[in-house]
């Protein structure tokens, strides 16, 4: 009798060897594919899309080429995952993250193949993860008292983090920028107060910070172009025709007349309404809503900058600067906290005039114009930005700093490497294992620089058995060099959240015996 | 086959369209069936024990699942054969009944099957078989009965339970931390489960997971979590002693359900309506004031101008909160569900000492925790992991460990695991069998070597010899007759689980072996197929 189909029809079924090798292949293909970006001498990649227009987009940033990418192998769907987590959690790193859950899974094969148990592997991985930890944990240096070096801390930390993207050229430049923006938001992790406005033109260089803030709106017609001392009523209501909201209300007249005066009344309702808010003592007016001809009339006449449609985060980052709240209703103006800033004035950036308010209460959030040659240099240089903001704002919760370029890897390798000396057993293997996926990442950078990675590894190995020592890959110069000296430094989270992340997925990829496969739901074919 | 001969010799019709059915009878039918049954069993062999494999599983719209789970594998397996079907319903019927025990139960009825198979060669009628198999169930449930212990905990004495959830645990992918998840399990169990009665509801645990942080880091916060943000961005984050409006209207003018229409002619009727309208909206935020709420929590939206109202009036309020979430606010609380506006009074404000909205990581993900509620029963055990998938199979797992630790404050007794149960069942039914005259006789004996299946997984999972071990720790239990030898699956070096604290409990066992007898039974019960032949 014929083998039960227990199935459906295109559901499949892959068991034991072959599973695990379907799975070790989807995990190192995905690893191989993002292996060339890290670095500072990384290469990038060109995703264009399969939608409309074909955009494309040039970036270095491993979150986002994962992200785009149709995978169809559950192995590699489980790094894809935790590539945007940890683009989540610390915004850096997230390369990393996948280079070693892949080198991990690469040295679990030959282990596998060696006729190890997968759960032998398991149970020294996590040993090695454990070790690795505190390894790292003993040689963190926290600079949280003394704020002059700890400001010098996050510069290293941003400088280090943009080096391997497309704003190296004037990393100094732009780390400078995200430091100051992270400072002023004073410990909170909110970037939502950070606002970045990008616009083509000019070059990486030009791009600067601005105290203030800056609103990509224009000033009504006939409006004051500058305010001294502005007093600013932040407001969220219908500047429209005010609709009745009672549900199943409608107007029915029976002569023109009475539609002549229905529009009076209208009218009449909405310049009272103008009047109260003017009744705030304010001379600057900014709705989320739309605002009509008709009162935008009535605020130009009463001498007042009325400014329409900002979105819902502009309103919100508005009424965070200013220090103003926002408001829907206006009958008690005594009550209702306006906001305040020195000036408001329409400034130029390129051909475009934006609205920038300068002098503001808090000091919270600000504004970075990224100015650049094009649109994919500008995104780019925006999502390089955001993971330097990222991880600077997580720094400054926690504060632990190590050095970078490969040094805290060989660190850790060094730990476990003694670990697998002392432990008996099958596990010892799978803990050398480890430590050889952990060097396997400064040799990828090396690689990416074009340099003899073997040479350099083994150089910075036996640098490392001395006591103390800070040595690191030092791209530039090609060659093995005090990472402390050179100031490169990377956030403790960022590391931390690699080695445990990578750990658990390659734990659990190791895990899986068996892939069943579910038939893929029949869908209309739509091209 | 499906044509019979009248008395005239005309042939006659019984299935009707025979051609589009293919059939199968007799003992073809059993041994497909049976072939079925094991084919699932195989699958869910290898995920039994601590050292059991994980499965990844990919749905049909090609979401991945990594799951060491039982009932969760084959609920997704997207099963086509009837008795394979079967297989799945005895899994997820476990699931309902006792929560954890989801692949013992296919192993058990797996192995049962694989018995009756040879049986069924030997020329031993089906439903001598199943009866056989329904007296050896029964002596083995009493035997299981007779080795149970009973053990005492209370509030304060929480180490027994947590080393029975921390067994079940032991299989799954979070056994890295499983005694920080132990401990938060029994003791959100404990929180809610009313000793006296002897009942646990589980609807009052509250499972959330968000990904990110650490498996280390998942916590049990004694409140109520809701993946919402206060409404305006510039209420206050944190409210001390708050007291709660629960409310299902919306902050909107009413829309009465009759269809109506008001019909605006005059300039005084635009105007009053307007001014009723701006009334309606301020007494709504005056009557949640005036009863002294502090925080309002609405099921519906809010109007842009209620919306500043009630900022403006310093009353912090949640919006979109969903139905679930907002009854065990309701429970935690100790408030009531208000639907009205007109029936908002004080005593129907719930009570909590502390609500707080917390950020995580780089996105801009808030969270609104409910703490030092006024009836401290609800919990939510909030998890943390590094991704989705961790996340999941997190969830389950808790769910698994609840289960258990519920089981065992209905009922304290339990039995050792790692096999033992089984291997000691399998003594005695042997025994037994040899007081039985006629063929039943075989249908017991080949029941105890089925019971024997389950620690021979667990042993060979582990990596150990599978007929050896078995044999060594049966042998062990005879002589020592102590039915606490079991298979010693981490290695620890001693085969018994009392020294190695491996707890199962009693109903689950049992359960178990019930449950797979009466599949089983009604696998071998089939003696015809009809199936609609592919076409």
């Amino acid at each position: 009798m014929a083998i039960e189909k227990i199935l459906k029809d295109d559901a499949s079924e892959e068991k034991g060897e072959r599973a695990r090798m379907a799975s070790f292949v989807g995990a190192i293909a995905i690893t191989d594919l993002v292996k060339t970006t890290l670095g500072p001498k990384g290469m990038d990649k060109i995703l264009q899309s399969t939608g409309r227009g074909h955009e494309v987009t040039v970036t270095n940033d491993g979150a986002t080429i994962l992200k785009s990418l149709h995978i169809d192998n559950p192995a590699a769907k489980v790094l894809i995952d935790i590539s945007k987590v940890q683009d989540d959690e610390v915004g850096d790193g997230t390369t990393s993250v996948v280079v070693l859950a892949g080198e991990l899974l690469r040295e679990a094969e030959k282990l596998v193949a060696a006729k190890i148990h997968p759960m032998t592997i398991i149970s020294g991985y996590r040993m090695a993860a454990e070790c690795a930890r505190n390894a790292l944990l003993q040689r963190v240096v926290d600079n949280k008292e003394n704020a002059e070096k700890f400001k010098s801390d996050l510069m290293k930390i941003a400088m280090t983090t943009l080096s391997s993207k497309i704003l190296s050229q004037d990393k100094e430049h732009f780390a400078q920028l995200a430091v100051d923006a992270v400072m002023r938001l004073k410990g909170s992790t909110n970037l939502e107060a950070i606002q970045i406005i990008k616009k083509p033109g000019g070059s990486l260089k030009d791009s600067f910070l601005d105290e203030g803030f800056i609103l990509d709106k224009k000033i009504g017609l006939g409006q004051p172009k500058r305010i001294e001392n502005a007093k600013i009523l932040v407001a969220n209501t219908a500047m429209d025709t005010d609709k009745v909201k009672i549900y199943g209300a409608r107007v029915r007249v029976d002569s023109m007349s009475k539609v002549a005066e229905i529009e009076g009344a209208e009218k009449e309702k909405m310049r009272e309404k103008v009047k109260k808010i003017l009744g705030h003592g304010i001379n600057c007016f900014v709705n989320r809503q739309l605002i009509y001809n008709f009162p935008e009339e009535l605020f130009a006449d009463a001498g007042i900058l009325a400014i329409e449609h900002a979105d819902f985060d502009g309103i919100e980052r508005l009424a965070l600067v200013t220090g103003g709240e926002i408001a829907s209703t206006f009958d008690n103006p005594e009550s209702v906290k306006l906001g305040h800033c020195k000036l408001i004035e329409e400034i130029m950036i390129g051909e475009d005039k934006l609205i920038h308010f300068s002098g503001v209460e808090m000091g919270q959030a600000c504004t970075i114009v990224l100015r650049g040659a094009s649109h994919h240099v500008l995104d780019e240089a925006e999502r390089s930005l955001h993971d330097a903001l990222c991880v600077l704002s997580q720094t400054v919760n926690d504060t632990r700093v190590l050095l970078g370029g490969g040094w805290p890897e060989m660190v850790m390798a060094k730990e476990v490497d003694e670990l697998a000396r002392k432990t008996p057993g099958k596990k010892s293997h799978a803990i050398e294992a480890f430590s050889r996926a952990l060097v396997a990442i400064p040799t990828i950078i090396a690689d990416n620089a074009g340099l003899d990675s073997a040479d350099l590894v083994a150089k910075l190995r036996a640098e490392h058995h001395k006591e103390g020592c800070n040595a690191g890959i030092d791209v530039i110069s090609g060659s093995v060099g005090d990472m402390a000296e050179l100031g490169i430094s990377e956030a403790f989270k960022v590391k931390q959240a690699v080695l445990l992340s990578a750990t658990e997925a390659a734990e659990m990829i190791l895990r899986v015996d068996e892939i069943i496969t579910c038939a893929p739901r029949k869908r209309e074919d739509r091209m | 086959m499906a044509l019979a001969f009248d008395e005239y010799g005309r042939p006659f019709i019984i299935l009707k369209e025979q051609d589009q059915k293919t059939r199968l009878r007799g003992i073809d039918a059993q041994k497909a069936n049976i072939s079925a049954g094991k084919a699932v069993a195989r699958i869910l062999r290898t995920s039994l024990g601590p050292k059991g494999m994980d499965k990844i599983l990919q749905s049909p719209d090609g979401d991945v699942t990594i799951t060491n789970d039982g009932a969760t594998i084959l609920e997704q397996m997207d099963v086509d054969n009837q008795i394979a079907k079967l297989m799945v319903e005895l899994s997820r019927s476990q699931d309902y009944e006792i929560g954890d025990g989801t692949t013992g139960v296919v192993v058990m009825a797996g192995a049962l099957l694989e018995q009756a198979e040879r049986l069924l060669e030997r020329g031993i009628h089906p439903i001598r078989i199943a009866e056989g198999y329904e007296m050896a169930s029964r002596i083995a449930v009493e035997h299981l009965e007779h080795i149970s212990q009973k053990f005492d905990f209370g509030a304060s004495n929480i180490e027994p339970l947590v080393q029975t959830c921390m067994t079940t645990l032991s299989s799954k992918i979070v056994n890295r931390c499983k005694r920080h998840l132990a401990e938060i399990s029994v003791k959100a169990v404990l929180s809610v489960a009313d000793l006296e009665r002897k009942d646990v509801n589980l609807d009052m645990i509250k499972v959330e997971g968000k990904v990110g942080g650490k498996l280390e880091d998942t916590e049990l916060i004694y409140g109520i979590t809701v993946d919402k943000d206060m409404s305006h961005p510039q209420m206050p984050k944190q409210i001390e002693d708050a007291k709660i409006a629960i409310l299902t209207c919306p902050f909107e003018p009413p829309k009465p359900k009759t269809k109506h229409k008001v019909d605006i002619d005059t300039v005084e009727k635009f105007q009053t309506l307007r001014l009723q309208e701006q009334k309606y909206f301020d007494d709504m935020v005056q009557k949640c004031k005036d009863v002294g709420a502090t925080l309002v929590i609405c099921q519906w939206g809010f109007d842009d101008e209620a919306n500043h109202l009630l900022m403006h009036r310093n009353l912090p309020a949640v919006r979109w909160v969903g139905g679930v979430e907002l009854e065990l606010i309701a429970i935690a609380t100790g408030g009531r569900i208000v639907p009205r506006f007109q029936e908002l009074t004080p005593e129907k404000l719930g009570r909590a000492g502390l609500v707080r909205e917390k950020s995580f990581g780089t996105t801009k993900d808030k969270m609104l925790y409910i703490e030092h509620c006024a009836n401290s029963r609800a919990v939510t055990i909030f998890i943390r992991g590094g991704n989705k998938m961790m996340i999941e199979e997190t969830k389950r797992s808790i769910h698994d460990a609840l289960c258990v630790a519920r089981n065992l404050i209905r009922n304290n007794s339990i039995v050792y695991g790692g096999g033992s149960a089984e291997i000691s069942c399998s003594i005695a039914v042997e025994a037994a069998a040899d007081k039985y005259p006629g063929v039943e006789q075989y249908a017991i004996r080949a029941f105890a070597d089925a019971l024997d299946s389950v620690p021979m997984a667990l042993a060979e999972n582990s990596g150990l010899q599978p007929i050896e071990t078995l044999s060594a720790v049966k042998s062990q239990q005879i002589k020592d007759n102590n039915p606490h030898y079991g298979i010693d699956c981490n290695d620890v070096g001693t085969n018994d689980m009392r020294e190695q604290d491996v707890f199962e409990t009693l109903i689950g066992k049992q359960q178990q072996i019930l449950l797979a007898t009466q599949v089983v039974k009604m696998i071998l019960k089939i003696d015809d197929v009809i199936s609609p032949s592919d076409y």
